[in-house]
C-alpha cells in the first residue's frame, strides 16, 4: 500500500459503467482518488495533462480519440521531466483482439462489466508499480519508453489484414479526377475530415481516412511519425530536436517543418 | 468457393466398371463364336482399356471446360473407339501371338461387327462415367448451397448479436440493478424483446409496422440506457400504418448504422428519427440522424456495410424493382436513410 493516497482519472463513455467502475474502484481500493470522470478521448488527454493523475482508466471504444489514440496522444505531450508517466490500465467490454494484443503486450486491462476479483489483482499490481518509480526516480524515462513501445504494438496490431498495395491516388480536382502517382506523393496529412496529399509540387485533398491509407501502404516506404503524418522515409532531409526536446523534420524539395511524435521518436537514432 | 470441374472419367476410378464390362462382352463373344473364353477376355480387355484409355486422354485435351464443351464427346467417342479398337487388337494379337488383323480380309462383317460393338461399349462407359462426375458435382453444388446458406445466417445473426454491444449491455445492466433496480428490471425486459426478436428473425415471414416499431424501441431504449443523454430519439407511427405487414426488423440495421457511425464517433451523440407515411399505395420508411454524416464513412452509396447489403438483398427478393433504399447526406448534417417499398394492407 502506498503511504500517499494515488489519484486516477476515468475515460469512459458510457455513464454508467463510468459510475459502476468508479464504485467497484472505491471498494477495492479506498484511498484511490478520482479526480477526473470523461467520456471521450480529447477530454482524457487534456484533463490527464492538466490534473497529473498516477492512474488511468481507459476505454477503448470512445468517441473521437479511442483509449489507444488518447494514450498515444498523452504520451506525446507528457512532461517526464515533471512527473513520471502514469500506468494505464485500459478497460473494454469485448475486444477479443484488443485483449489478445493486451496479454502480449503485458498491458493491464480489465474486462467491462468489471468483476471485484480481477479488478482486486489489476489494484495490487498498480500499487506495486507506483511504489516503485518512487524509490527510483531513473525509471521516468524508461517507464514511458516502456509505455509507448507497448502502445506501438498495439496500435499496428489491427492492421494485420493484407489490402492490395495503393499505386495511384485519384483526387478530385474541381471536376476532374487527378491521378498522383503513389511514387510523386512526399507525404499525407490528416487535416480535419480530410488527407492532405502533398508532392514536391502539388497538394490534393482526399476523402479517404489516414488510417485506410495506412492499410495500403508500405510500411517501409513511408512512415508514420505523428498520429496524422505519414511521410516517405526516402524523402526525409533531416531531423532536428528543439529547445524543448521536441522533433521536427524536413523533407528534400519541401521547406515545412512537420512534428515526429514521440511515440515514433524511435526510428531516428544515428548509426 | 471451389466446385470442382468434370475432367472427364479418369481410368483409375472407372477401371473396375470397365473391367467388368470387358468380361461380360467377352462372354458373350464366346457364347456366339469360335474362340476361347481366354482369348477373348484378352482381346476384349485390350481394345476396352485401351479406348477407355484414349476416350480419357481425348476428353483431358479436348475438353477442359465440361460444362460448356460437353459436346465435343461426339467426335471423341467414335475417334478413340476405332483407333482404340485397332490399338487394342494389335495389342492382344502381340500378347497372344496371333494375326487378327487378317479377319478385315477374311472375315469383313465379323471385323466391322466388333467395330460396332467397341463404338457402343466405349459410348456407355462413357455415359457411366459421365453421369456419376454430373450426380458427384451437384451434389457438391448443394452443399455449397447450403454452406452459403448456414454462413449468412450466422453472419446475420452476428451482426445482430454483436458480442461487443451484448457485454457492454450487460455491463451496464449490472451497474444499474445497484443503483436503480426499477430501471435495471426495464432495460432488462428491453433485451430479453431484443434477443427474442433477433432470433427468431432470421426466419422469413413478416409482422407488423407496430412490431417493428416496438422492436426499434427495445434497442433504442438499451442504447439510451449506454448512451445517456448522448441519444435522444423519436419513432413516428402513424394510426393508420400500424397494421402494415412488413419483412421483421427491416429498418434494425439502419438505426444500428445510424447509432454506431453516425452518433457514436460524436462526442456529443445526436438524435435519429425514424418515419413511416404513406402515399399513393407506396410505403416510405425513413430513418434519419444528426450524427457525423456520410463524409466519414468509406463510400457508402454502394452499400459496402453488411447492413446495407442485407436490406438491398431482401427488399430484392421480395419486392423486386418496386422497392427501393436511398441513403442520402442530411440537410442539416447527418444522415438520411430511406426505404421505399409497394403498400400492402
Amino acid at each position: 500500500m502506498s503511504q500517499t493516497s494515488a489519484t486516477a482519472l476515468i475515460a469512459e463513455d458510457e455513464p454508467l459503467l463510468a459510475q459502476a467502475l468508479q464504485a467497484e474502484l472505491a471498494r477495492a481500493w479506498p484511498v484511490l482518488q478520482i479526480v477526473a470522470t470523461v467520456g471521450d478521448g480529447a477530454s482524457a488527454v487534456a484533463q490527464a495533462l492538466a490534473l497529473q493523475p498516477d492512474v488511468l482508466f481507459f476505454d477503448i471504444r470512445m468517441p473521437g480519440l479511442s483509449g489507444l489514440e488518447a494514450a498515444a496522444e498523452l504520451a506525446d505531450r507528457w512532461d517526464t521531466a515533471a512527473r513520471p508517466f502514469p500506468a494505464l490500465v485500459f478497460v473494454t467490454a469485448y475486444d477479443q483482439y484488443a485483449v489478445q494484443a493486451f496479454e502480449a503486450q503485458a498491458v493491464d486491462y480489465v474486462l467491462k462489466p468489471v468483476q471485484a476479483d480481477r479488478l482486486a489483482k489489476t489494484v495490487s499490481k498498480l500499487q506495486l508499480a507506483l511504489a516503485r518509480p518512487a524509490q527510483a526516480a531513473i525509471n521516468m524515462e524508461a517507464n514511458l519508453e516502456k509505455a509507448m513501445a507497448q502502445l506501438r504494438a498495439l496500435m499496428a496490431a489491427p492492421a494485420s489484414a493484407m489490402v492490395a498495395p495503393l499505386t495511384v491516388i485519384q483526387a478530385s480536382v474541381g471536376n476532374a479526377i487527378r491521378m498522383v502517382p503513389i511514387d510523386e506523393v512526399l507525404y499525407f496529412e490528416a487535416a480535419d475530415k480530410y488527407v492532405r496529399v502533398v508532392t514536391a509540387s502539388h497538394e490534393y485533398l482526399i476523402r479517404t481516412p489516414l488510417k485506410e491509407l495506412l492499410a495500403q501502404l508500405d510500411a517501409t516506404t513511408f512512415w508514420q511519425i505523428h498520429r496524422g503524418t505519414l511521410v516517405r522515409a526516402a524523402a526525409i532531409d533531416a531531423v532536428h530536436r528543439d529547445d524543448a526536446g521536441k522533433l521536427h523534420l524536413t523533407l528534400r524539395g519541401r521547406t515545412e517543418k512537420l512534428p515526429v511524435s514521440r511515440l515514433y521518436a524511435h526510428l531516428f537514432k544515428a548509426m | 468457393m471451389t466446385v470442382r470441374t468434370f475432367n472427364g472419367p479418369s481410368l483409375l476410378a472407372h477401371l473396375l466398371p470397365a473391367v467388368v464390362l470387358n468380361s461380360v462382352i467377352a462372354l458373350g463373344i464366346t457364347a456366339f463364336g469360335e474362340h476361347a473364353f481366354s482369348s477373348n477376355w484378352v482381346y476384349s480387355q485390350c481394345i476396352g482399356l485401351s479406348i477407355g484409355t484414349l476416350i480419357m486422354l481425348g476428353i483431358r485435351w479436348r475438353i477442359p471446360d465440361w460444362e460448356t464443351q460437353w459436346r465435343r464427346i461426339v467426335f471423341i467417342v467414335p475417334l478413340a473407339a476405332a483407333a482404340g479398337f485397332l490399338l487394342g487388337t494389335a495389342l492382344a494379337d502381340v500378347l497372344l501371338g496371333n494375326h487378327s488383323m487378317a479377319y478385315w480380309r477374311t472375315q469383313p462383317r465379323k471385323a466391322w461387327g466388333f467395330l460396332i460393338l467397341s463404338l457402343v461399349s466405349g459410348t456407355v462407359l462413357t455415359y457411366f462415367a459421365a453421369s456419376r462426375a454430373q450426380l458427384a458435382k451437384e451434389r457438391e453444388r448443394a452443399q455449397t448451397a447450403q454452406r452459403h446458406a448456414a454462413e449468412s445466417r450466422l453472419r446475420l445473426l452476428e451482426s445482430q448479436l454483436e458480442p461487443h454491444m451484448l457485454f457492454n449491455t450487460l455491463a451496464n445492466l449490472r451497474a444499474l440493478i445497484a443503483v436503480d433496480p426499477v430501471r435495471a428490471q426495464t432495460m432488462l425486459d428491453h433485451l430479453i424483446a431484443y434477443l427474442r426478436a433477433t432470433l427468431s428473425a432470421s426466419q422469413a415471414g413478416t409482422h407488423t409496422l407496430d412490431q417493428e416499431f416496438a422492436r426499434l424501441r427495445d434497442y433504442l431504449e438499451l442504447m439510451a440506457v449506454r448512451m445517456g443523454p448522448r441519444l435522444q430519439y423519436t419513432l413516428d407511427l402513424p394510426d393508420a400504418l400500424r397494421q402494415v405487414q412488413v419483412p421483421p426488423l427491416l429498418l434494425q440495421p439502419l438505426v444500428e448504422n445510424s447509432i454506431q457511425h453516425g452518433l457514436e464517433p460524436q462526442v456529443p451523440g445526436g438524435s435519429i428519427t425514424v418515419r413511416a407515411a404513406s402515399d399513393a399505395g407506396v410505403l416510405t420508411l425513413e430513418v434519419s440522424d444528426t450524427g457525423k454524416g456520410l463524409d466519414s464513412r468509406a463510400t457508402p452509396l454502394e452499400g459496402k456495410g453488411f447492413g446495407l447489403r442485407q436490406i438491398r438483398e431482401r427488399l430484392a427478393t421480395l419486392y423486386g424493382t418496386e422497392s427501393a433504399i436511398k441513403l442520402v447526406a442530411g440537410s442539416a448534417g447527418g444522415t438520411r436513410a430511406s426505404i421505399t417499398i409497394p403498400l400492402k394492407t
